[in-house]
């Protein structure tokens, strides 16, 4: 900065001319670069050239100028100052180019300078960081020095005060026992002459005859057993062991009694558990052998020939050591016979468990017809009661008009049974109107039925008839190969179908029989026989698991068409015809 | 004041045949049972039926006799169920149980501090043991007197031996013990009779005696036979200092055992064989309290290590070992936990409240059981090391009649009581009750509980529920004590100075 004052101090033509050039940084390095001229003052500089001295300057900057090896600016031959103006012109302009040049590295240079600068201020403040981070660390170790010297010290306190606590325990029990045995001594000392202090005083209350001491009674009273007090002799002492023994002895039979008791119930119980066992254990082992022989082992044997043993054994009840080993080594095996069995059984059963869900399956569908049945039989069964009740109902309502005297006479009862009757009407007309209620609903049922019957005719037209369509000799070829696939869903749902495949008739014949009587039956109502016949027959046919083996009797032919009947639409048909049906049988539930 | 009773009697007793009538109801039993807590009390009537309906520790309905005052806790029913005889300062008063009318009053030389029925309800003994004197009377002859003097010797303790016809009295510092009879002039001495906690034991039966006794610095054990006073047998017990001596109920197995220093029972047969020594550890401090169960089948040995041990009566080994954790929370045992609120009169329940409460205490809190959702967690307290007989351990034991359950008592845990059912050996129940439990007792007829917590409620437990019932007498009525009638059918509440009968009514009567 103290740079920059001196420049702006002289005349401002200078500064102009080196304002020109731009940043400051420039005129700083200029200032810097020519010191020499500075030395000179600024009178040389200002006056450097001058009207007079033309010719002396321009020899001197030719000099200059040829020394730094430019083209001279003026001729010399004449020696006379000759401005070549071209040269001047060119030199000036090659030292500008120079001048620039010099700038440029200038400022180069500078800006690694700076860059350096900052890299060491950098590196400088890193450095003194690190040294931080040194001086801290090298404090840390020390504190931490001094703390482990520290622990260590106090280790060694604890250590020695362990060592002291230790002492001193070691001493206080010694201190603790001799004077538990101090105070055992004195205690026995002072007791010895309490014992000898309430003797004499025993002795001095004896001696002096206390007066004080008395029992004032009115008159004695008797004993409550009745018996007078009896002398102190040998003889009573000996009734008196002989009495405690006795009272002892009874309490031993007494124990001894018990014992037996429980050693008798567990021995039942034992026994009894064995009896099981065997019971348990026999018929399985039948069967063991005659599956497979090579199964029984030495356990088993010997288990077969004990029970004869055992038995005669256990009709004997004997209780000695012999038979209780006997008993209990038998119980053993059978134990172990009986784990192995359970064990095998279990594993049975892991297996056997779809074969059980299946079973359940059908049970439930067994149980399902003999609930139809049973209705179907109840609503038979009511039907002829609804029946003879009618013809009774007739017959009392006719009989009183018939014989008047007779209504006459029986007067007197007419009117209780009439309201009997009444109610017994009441009562019937209810039971009708349930029953045609039913009825209605049977109805419906088979209306709907016949609705999805129809349909479901239709659609099988439809597919004959494409069938048909599709038997040309063309398409005859594939139909080996669809039949391969025979589904699940064999649609062997209609009874009309069923027979059909049953039937060994040709693929033609079907396609011709089947339409038109089906269209027929569809239109007209099924009669209720006709239903019953369908209801039965439908869980049959909705049950998914026999369907398999239906699938299976039949021939190659059928199960082809068969395989082709499987549209998804009669099944659909058929689910709701079986929900429905477990709609009737509730209300019938219901109803009855 | 005794004399005013007497006068009032003629009409007392017109009113007394019928106590069921005259006397006062239950006027307030709180409901327990669990589900049964919506119930609400609306009047006399709806409480009866509801106690039909909950059954509630099978106390059906509670009738209480009007209070009449005692001193020294001294108030004994005969062991025939007869006469109820109450002490007041010097006076003895006999009263029929049934009809609570006065039979007899007598009057003793100074302030009876003991007083003690003999085995068959013809005599009772009143113990003056500042004057050294025993005064006895009789049921059958009111004139009949005995009055026994141990002059100088000096009277600690005074009882009867089992045939009602000797009394024993234990002079001044245990010098002796001296058989006074009522049949003869005889009077014999034992000398030397330890003093201990329980240093004399009589067989259940009455024929034989068992008495604690030191000589040279060594326990020794001395049978007598009750009958002639002989000794039968006598031998030294390998205790350091033997604490006490029990009899098992069928009377060939005494129990011994040791100081609570050491942790040490002892069985000694009737003829004086060592059976077997019984230790669970060393060092601490041990047996606290020892209970026989009524078939002699099973002994409990409560110590201070908080927990009982059950001995078997073969090989007197530990069957088990019952703790009492403070934490409880098997789901299989039911914590009743006793809850206390003040009344609160809503609108719709305020006539019906004021019918009840006018006639108990208006101000006094009610409470009733509730079943506390398990783990629940017993309040303890903890003893203070520096004082001796730490709060801490087994106080308490009793088996119900039955043998079925037990119950005991932990003294750092003083407001719970444990029962214990004993046929599978587990923690059945647990009571807790707000206040520290003063005394319990099993009904001597069924497996039934009653308790007191020095409050005026009475709480009882049966198995199939339990109950708090407010003792509807005016005033403070404190139930310090309490003892059953040999009926199993009532029982006496005893306050500080007042005592009243509780009338049972089971649901079956």
């Amino acid at each position: 900065m103290g740079d920059w004052k001196t420049v702006t101090m002289p005349e401002p033509l200078p500064v102009l001319d080196l304002s020109n050039y731009g940043p400051t940084s420039v005129i700083s390095s200029l200032v810097q670069t020519l010191p020499p001229l500075s030395q000179n003052s600024y009178n040389l500089v200002s006056a450097f050239c001058t009207d007079e001295n033309i010719g002396q300057c321009i020899t001197y900057i030719n000099q200059e100028i040829s020394s730094l090896g430019f083209p001279p600016i003026s001729s010399d031959t004449r020696g006379n100052n000759d401005l070549n103006l071209v040269s001047v012109l060119n030199v000036i302009y090659e030292l500008l180019q120079l001048h620039k040049k010099g700038l440029r590295t200038m400022e180069d240079m500078e800006t690694e300078q700076l860059k350096s600068s900052s890299d060491m201020d950098h590196l400088q403040n890193s450095h003194s960081k690190l040294k931080e981070q040194l001086e801290l660390c090298r404090r840390e170790n020390k504190s931490f020095q001094e703390r482990e010297r520290q622990v260590h010290l106090k280790n060694k306190s604890l250590q020695n005060s362990l060592k002291n606590e230790k002492e001193e325990v070691q001493k206080l029990q010694n201190v603790i026992a001799s004077r538990a045995s101090q105070y055992n001594h004195d205690m026995k000392r002072k007791e010895r002459e309490f014992g000898k202090l309430k003797e004499r005083l025993n002795q001095i209350l004896i001696d002096k005859k206390d007066k004080k001491m008395a029992i004032e009674i009115l008159n004695y009273v008797g004993r409550p057993d009745g018996k007078r007090s009896v002398w102190k002799t040998g003889k009573t002492e000996a009734r008196n062991e002989e009495e405690m023994y006795k009272v002892l002895l009874g309490d031993y039979e007494h124990r001894l009694k018990d014992l037996m008791i429980e050693n008798a119930e567990l021995k039942k119980v034992l026994q009894q558990m064995k009896k099981e066992m065997m019971t348990i254990l026999h018929p399985q082992k039948h069967g063991f052998k005659e599956k497979k022989e090579e199964s029984i082992d030495p356990v088993a044997s010997d288990d077969e020939e004990e029970p004869g043993e055992n038995s005669k054994e256990y009709g004997l009840d004997l209780s000695c050591e012999l038979a209780r080993e006997k008993l209990t080594n038998s119980i053993r095996q059978q134990w172990r016979m009986l784990k192995n069995h359970v064990e095998k059984l279990d594993n049975q059963a892991a297996l056997m468990q779809m074969d059980v869900q299946n079973e359940c399956n059908v049970v439930s569908r067994e149980i399902h017809e003999e609930e139809v049945d049973k209705l179907k039989l109840e609503i038979q069964q009511c039907k002829d009661f609804i029946k003879t009740q009618q013809q009774l109902w007739q017959q009392q309502v006719n009989s009183p008009c018939d014989e008047e005297t007779s209504s006459l006479l029986q007067d007197c009862y007419l009117l209780e049974e009439k309201e009997r009757l009444k109610e017994e009407w009441k009562l019937f007309d209810e039971q009708r109107k349930n029953f045609e209620r039913e009825r209605k609903n049977f109805t419906e049922a088979a209306i709907r039925l016949g609705h999805e019957r129809r349909a479901f005719e239709e659609d099988r037209a439809s597919w004959l008839k494409h069938q048909f369509l599709n038997m040309t000799p063309f398409i005859d070829r594939k139909r080996p190969q669809t039949s391969k696939h025979p589904c699940a869903f064999s649609a062997s749902t209609e009874p009309e179908v069923r027979n059909l495949h049953s039937s060994p008739q040709t693929m033609k014949s079907v396609v011709t029989n089947i339409p038109t009587p089906k269209s027929q039956s569809s239109l007209k109502m099924p009669s209720t026989p006709d239903l019953y016949q369908t209801l039965c027959l439908i869980p049959n046919k909705s049950s998914p698991e026999i369907q398999p083996k239906r699938s299976s009797l039949q021939d190659p032919n059928v199960r082809m068409y068969s395989g082709e009947l499987s549209t998804p639409r009669p099944r659909h048909s058929l689910n709701s015809d079986n929900y429905f049906i477990y709609c009737v049988s509730r209300d019938e539930n219901t109803l009855k | 004041m005794e004399l005013f009773v007497c006068a009032l009697l003629p009409c007392r007793r017109f009113q007394l045949n019928g106590w069921r009538k005259g006397l006062y109801k239950c006027f307030r039993i709180l409901e327990v049972i669990p589900g049964s807590s919506e119930l609400k009390l609306r009047s006399k009537e709806d409480c009866l039926i509801q106690k039909r309906e909950n059954n509630a520790a099978d106390c059906g309905k509670m009738n209480f006799s009007e209070v009449f005052k005692h001193s020294n806790q001294l108030c004994r029913i005969s062991p025939n169920g007869k006469y109820l005889a109450t002490c007041v300062q010097y006076r003895l008063v006999i009263r029929d149980f049934d009809t609570l009318q006065i039979l007899q009053l007598y009057t003793c030389l100074d302030q009876i501090q003991f007083v003690e029925w003999s085995s068959d309800s013809s005599f009772i003994l009143c113990a003056m043991f500042k004057r050294g004197l025993v005064q006895v009377w009789s049921m059958e002859q009111p004139d009949w007197h005995c009055k026994i003097d141990e002059g100088s010797a000096g009277l600690v303790a005074a009882r009867w031996s089992p045939d009602g016809r000797h009394i024993l009295n234990t002079t001044e510092f245990h010098l002796r013990i001296t058989v006074w009879s009522l049949c003869t002039k005889s009077v014999s001495y034992i000398k030397y009779p330890k003093a201990c906690h329980q240093g004399i034991d009589f067989t259940k039966d009455g024929r034989y005696l068992a008495l604690a006794e030191r000589r040279d610095c060594k326990d020794y054990i001395s049978i007598f036979v009750c009958s002639d006073w002989q000794l039968l047998r006598h031998f030294e017990t390998e205790t350091q200092d033997l604490t006490g001596i029990e009899w098992s109920p069928n009377g060939c197995v005494l129990a011994v055992w040791d100081t609570c220093l050491e942790y040490k029972v002892l069985f000694y047969s009737l003829d004086g064989r060592l059976l077997s020594i019984f230790s669970a550890y060393e060092w601490c401090l041990g047996v606290k309290s020892i209970m026989w169960s009524p078939s002699s089948q099973f002994l409990a040995v409560g110590s201070y290590d908080e927990k009982v041990r059950m001995l078997n009566h073969i090989t007197w080994k530990q069957i088990t070992e019952l703790d009492h954790p403070s934490t409880i929370s098997n789901p299989k045992i039911v914590f009743y936990r006793e809850v206390e609120r003040r009344p609160v009169i809503s609108n719709d329940d305020l006539s019906a409240h004021h019918s009840l409460t006018t006639g108990s205490s208006l101000f006094s809190t009610q409470s009733k059981y509730e079943v506390s959702s398990l783990p629940a967690q017993v309040p303890v307290i903890k003893p203070d090391p520096d004082r001796p007989n730490p709060k801490i351990g087994i106080s308490a034991m009793a088996f119900s009649s039955n043998s079925r359950y037990l119950v005991t008592k932990n003294d750092n845990m003083p407001n719970n009581v444990w029962i214990w059912d004993v046929q599978k050996l587990k923690l059945f129940v647990v009571l807790e009750h707000v206040a520290a439990v003063r005394c319990f007792q099993w009904d001597p007829c069924h497996p039934r509980l009653a308790l007191c917590t020095g409050n005026n409620k009475v709480y009882m437990w049966s198995p199939s529920g339990c109950a708090c019932v407010q003792v509807p007498i005016a005033g403070h009525f404190q139930v310090l004590s309490l003892s059953w009638h040999t009926s199993g059918q009532s029982l006496i509440l005893l306050s500080k100075d007042q005592l009243c009968v509780c009338y049972l009514e089971n649901k079956d009567s």
